[in-house]
């Protein structure tokens, strides 16, 4: 009787959401553990760092690693997974392109560290200690991994061989990358899982999106009504389905709510944001600048809507100037 | 700042701003070419958002972005999209940390070479007080 | 040449964490650190974002809890916005958010924290996670859990998009009614829902209740704490989850505090440590004293048994006896012993299950008014609401044109912070003598703060 193929998950910056799809499998996930050797997976099981370490090198047949890289430990734990790993699937929005843990890096980290820990109303915290300093004569407690200077998607730290998009992937996809693994049928390095289109061909509202879209105000969701049964952005309200890849079953729009680009950007973006803007752009019904201009102010906050999910995976990362 | 010589990636429209330049050349006006990078597109409608990003990735000082004038775009209104993109990219440049003077969007046309002239010079001498793009 | 005794990584729970050991030269435990390696500072990169996008950013700080935040966030923009959201909007809300708190206490009682009760170190062939509740329970039971958590999810999805990432959240309002015909399904689940809610606690009689290894657990020092006990209850003071005032009881069980979410300033305090990312929090008007229980302790406990404690009942009627019932077993209130969370997380799904079947009956909910539209300008806004492992907080200003300025965030288990270190010293404390320390030894250890139900993302945020 051959081995049963080994099969390990792990979280880096995680919420726990990717976890929570793959139990979301529900009869899945127990036909998996039948299938498979989950031998690494401490969300569910008590594996410990040292029954990794004890693994030979590419003894683990795939590793589901999700998470964005945040802490230094982290890094680490994604290179041990990669020696001792034959395939390496990134794991929801997080490992595919840096996840909201990423709009970190509009921020150094000595401003993150130091709003928590010293400057939210409910810290008193009068010797100004952060976690990872040292103050003499403190307690001495085991060494804390610092956090790095930028949040990274998983390919950023180690050579990955899938990407499975989402935040988190429908659990129907997280199955289906898992069993093209066991079932022999590895696609080829780099494919990401998902539809090869942008959301809006198997989005509902897709009869009612007009050819051209334009707009005199863009309108923000909490000071506006709209018709649920007919495309967001005629109505003003930007959703951003037409440059995000498809295959999450437009969940959000079956809410009645606007696609955030959570499945990332179409196969030919280099970077998200960017092909969010030129679409975005082309909507503004004005052709003056002033006017431009106006229709513009009516978007909050463009970079963190743009780059929600994909901040470390974008050219300029966040954090390419210091000048504002 | 001084020594400083700002690196500047001129985006040229094929129809006009292209000619634009040309005239500056020939007719002898006075512009800082050692600063400029050009690039030659057929439109200023071509320059996608993330050429932009890329140029200040690589190390640009600033980018300019010349398209022909309203009206006179071989496309029709190619010019106006490329207008229409700037606001909002000098948003996403200014949360990125980078002052959004350094981008800009400005019309030439075809035999205008002193327009040329004017705006790469303002564009050098308002980087030159900027000073280098600091990328991290 | 101090000995440690490391656990890399603690496991079945949500999210990362150490606990280091330290032995004395006599083998006895000096000192046991509770270490959470992860932090991602949604305080500072939430700053500049559009207010309404809250609820969907603040969510992504726990995947296992997304609606709880996402209705902590919700109700943070009703009051930021000073707009009352609609009745059918409340009651939609109230259901999505029960209906996730049943499901989700499931999943910690058969994935997570449950198996160290229901596959005990007799189990021989049977591991401590939900592959072994299954072989040992029964593949029948296996596959009511699986279902019965599927279906309830599946009723989140219908109301707010996804459990896995709710959307339907608007200040004011939800952005989806529900109609008649989904009322009719969403009766049936509640009933089967009840059902199943009343066989866990039979199933809990039995295993647990039965097994006198674990009753004398349930009534030792080793695991007891007396701190206080913090969590939301409505106008007749029982355990609310969806909306009403904070309750703070003490050690001895009389009202200590009691407060609106605007108000949560005056009565609470975090403190840092250099060690771990997870700060502590801790009652304000009593102060930090050092990781220790007692009255004279700012340390105080939120979640299933910690809401029990602090409410004067349940809202509703078979919660209410078992209620009743867990608290006569253990000798009246409050109940101290950590081990008996599992007890009341049961009893909690038990009414949220009554609760489901209410609301499903509920005039309003098919109700189309869903939103109040804002029109006054947005300020500063506090919204709290008692996610499954413990009260959750949170707190925007924003500018006029409702972009962030500054929040604070204040998450669920990060309130047990230091009871958890501290029962968890307690517990290594209690079991490794002379240095001896064995597989089921560490694992009472870890018994110790899976009973909490911990999610270290939320902690950490």
């Amino acid at each position: 009787m051959p081995d049963k193929p080994k099969i390990a998950l792990y979280w880096c910056s995680s919420c726990g959401g990717c976890e929570e799809s793959v139990i979301d499998l529900s009869e899945g996930l127990l036909e998996l553990a039948e299938r498979a050797d989950i031998v690494f997976w401490p969300v569910a099981l008590d594996s410990r760092l040292k029954d990794l370490e004890a693994l030979d090198d590419g003894e683990i047949d795939l590793s589901l690693i999700n998470g964005a890289i945040r802490l230094r430990e982290q890094a680490r734990m994604a290179q041990l997974l990669r020696r001792k790993s034959k395939v390496i699937f990134a794991h929801g929005t997080c490992a595919h392109l840096g996840g909201i843990v990423g709009l970190g890096n509009f921020h150094t980290v000595q401003e993150i560290l130091e709003r928590s820990f010293r400057d939210v109303p409910t810290v008193r915290n009068l010797g100004g200690i952060l976690p990872g300093g040292s103050v003499e004569g403190s307690e001495r407690g085991p060494k804390l991994s610092p956090l790095i200077d930028k949040v990274m998607a998983l390919d950023q730290v180690i050579d990955v061989d899938c990407f499975i998009p989402g935040c988190p992937p429908p659990p129907e996809l997280v199955g289906k990358a898992v069993w093209s693994v066991l079932e022999g049928k590895l696609p080829e390095k780099g494919f990401v899982f998902g539809d090869g289109k942008a959301l809006c061909h198997t989005c509902p509202l897709l009869e009612s999106k007009p050819e051209i879209i334009r707009v005199k105000r863009f309108k923000r969701v909490h000071e506006t009504d709209w018709d649920p049964g007919k495309c967001f952005l005629p109505q003003g309200i930007i959703c951003l389905g037409p440059a995000t890849r498809g295959g999450c079953g437009s969940r959000c729009i079956q809410a009645n709510m606007p696609c955030r680009g959570c499945f990332g950007p179409l196969e030919t973006m280099e970077d998200h944001g960017a092909g969010m803007l030129s679409f975005i752009a082309s909507m503004i019904d004005a052709d003056h600048e002033d006017e431009i201009r106006r229709i513009t102010a009516s978007i909050p906050d463009p970079g963190g809507l743009f780059y929600r999910y994909s901040l470390p995976h974008s050219i300029l990362g966040g954090g390419k100037g210091t000048e504002t | 700042m001084h020594g400083f010589e700002p690196k500047i990636i001129l985006f040229l429209c094929n129809w006009c701003s292209y000619e634009g330049a040309d005239a500056a050349g020939r007719g002898g006006k006075e512009f800082p070419s050692r600063n400029l990078r050009e690039i030659r597109v057929m439109c200023s409608g071509r320059v996608d958002p993330r050429f932009v990003l890329e140029a200040f990735r690589i190390g640009a000082d600033g980018v300019l972005i010349l398209g022909c004038a309203p009206g006179d775009c071989h496309y029709k209104t190619g010019n106006i999209e490329a207008l229409k993109r700037i606001p909002l990219l000098e948003r996403i440049l200014q949360q990125n940390g980078i002052k959004n003077d350094r981008i800009r969007f400005d019309f030439v046309s075809a035999g205008d070479g002193e327009k040329f002239a004017r705006v790469t010079g303002e564009m050098v001498k308002l980087l030159k007080r900027l000073g280098p793009f600091d990328h991290a | 040449m101090t000995r440690r005794i490391v656990i890399d990584p603690i496991t079945r729970l949500e999210g990362h964490g150490k606990i280091e050991i330290r032995l004395d030269s006599e083998g006895q435990v000096d000192r046991a650190f509770f270490q959470i390696p992860d932090f991602k500072g949604f305080e500072k990169f939430c700053e500049g974002r559009a207010a309404e996008e809250m609820p969907t950013l603040t969510q992504k700080i726990c995947g296992v809890c997304p609606t709880a935040h996402h209705i902590a966030s919700v109700k943070a923009l009703d009051a930021l916005f000073r707009v009352e959201p609609t009745a059918a909007a409340k009651i939609i809300r109230e259901l999505m958010h029960t209906a996730f708190i049943y499901e989700d206490h499931l999943l910690h009682f058969f994935y997570l924290g449950g198996p160290d009760l229901l596959v005990g170190s007799n189990d021989k062939g049977f591991g401590k996670n939900i592959f072994g509740v299954i072989g040992k329970l029964g593949g029948k039971i296996g596959k009511k859990v699986i279902e019965i958590r599927k279906r309830v999810r599946g009723l989140n999805a219908l109301i707010s998009g996804s459990p896995l990432y709710p959307v339907c959240g608007l200040p004011g309002g939800v952005s989806k009614p529900v109609s008649e015909k989904e009322r009719a399904g969403i009766k049936e689940i509640a009933g089967d829902a009840l059902a199943f809610a009343r066989l866990c606690l039979n199933i809990f009689e039995e295993e647990v209740l039965s097994n006198r290894e674990y009753v004398d657990l349930m009534h030792s020092e080793a695991f007891s704490l007396q701190t206080y006990y913090m969590g939301m209850v409505d106008r007749k003071n029982h355990v609310s989850f969806y909306d009403g005032e904070v309750r703070i009881v003490g050690p001895d069980g009389g009202l200590f505090e009691q407060f609106g979410a605007g108000d949560y300033l005056h009565h609470l305090e975090e403190r840092v440590d250099t060690w771990s990312y997870m700060k502590t929090p801790y009652l304000k008007s009593i102060g930090y004293h050092g990781l220790c229980d007692g009255k004279g302790s700012g340390l105080y406990r939120v979640g299933p048994l910690a809401r029990l404690n602090a409410a004067e009942g349940m809202a509703t009627p078979l919660a209410q006896q078992e209620y009743e019932r867990m608290f006569d077993a253990c000798g009246g209130k409050p109940v101290h012993n950590t081990l008996v969370y599992h007890w009341a997380r049961l009893i909690e799904v038990l009414f949220a299950a009554e609760r489901m079947s209410e609301i499903a009956c509920h005039d309003q909910l098919t109700d189309p008014g869903i939103r109040n539209i804002p029109t006054q300008t947005p300020q500063e806004g506090v919204g709290i609401c008692e996610a499954p492992r413990g009260t959750l907080i949170h707190h925007y200003e924003t500018d006029e044109n409702a972009i962030l300025k500054r929040l604070n965030l204040l998450v669920a288990t990060q309130n047990n912070a230091g009871a958890i270190s501290l029962s968890v010293e307690k517990a290594a404390r209690a079991f490794i003598k002379r240095g001896r320390v064995s597989d089921e030894i560490l694992n009472r250890i870890e018994m110790a703060y899976r009973a909490y139900d911990p999610c270290m993302a939320c902690a950490t945020h």
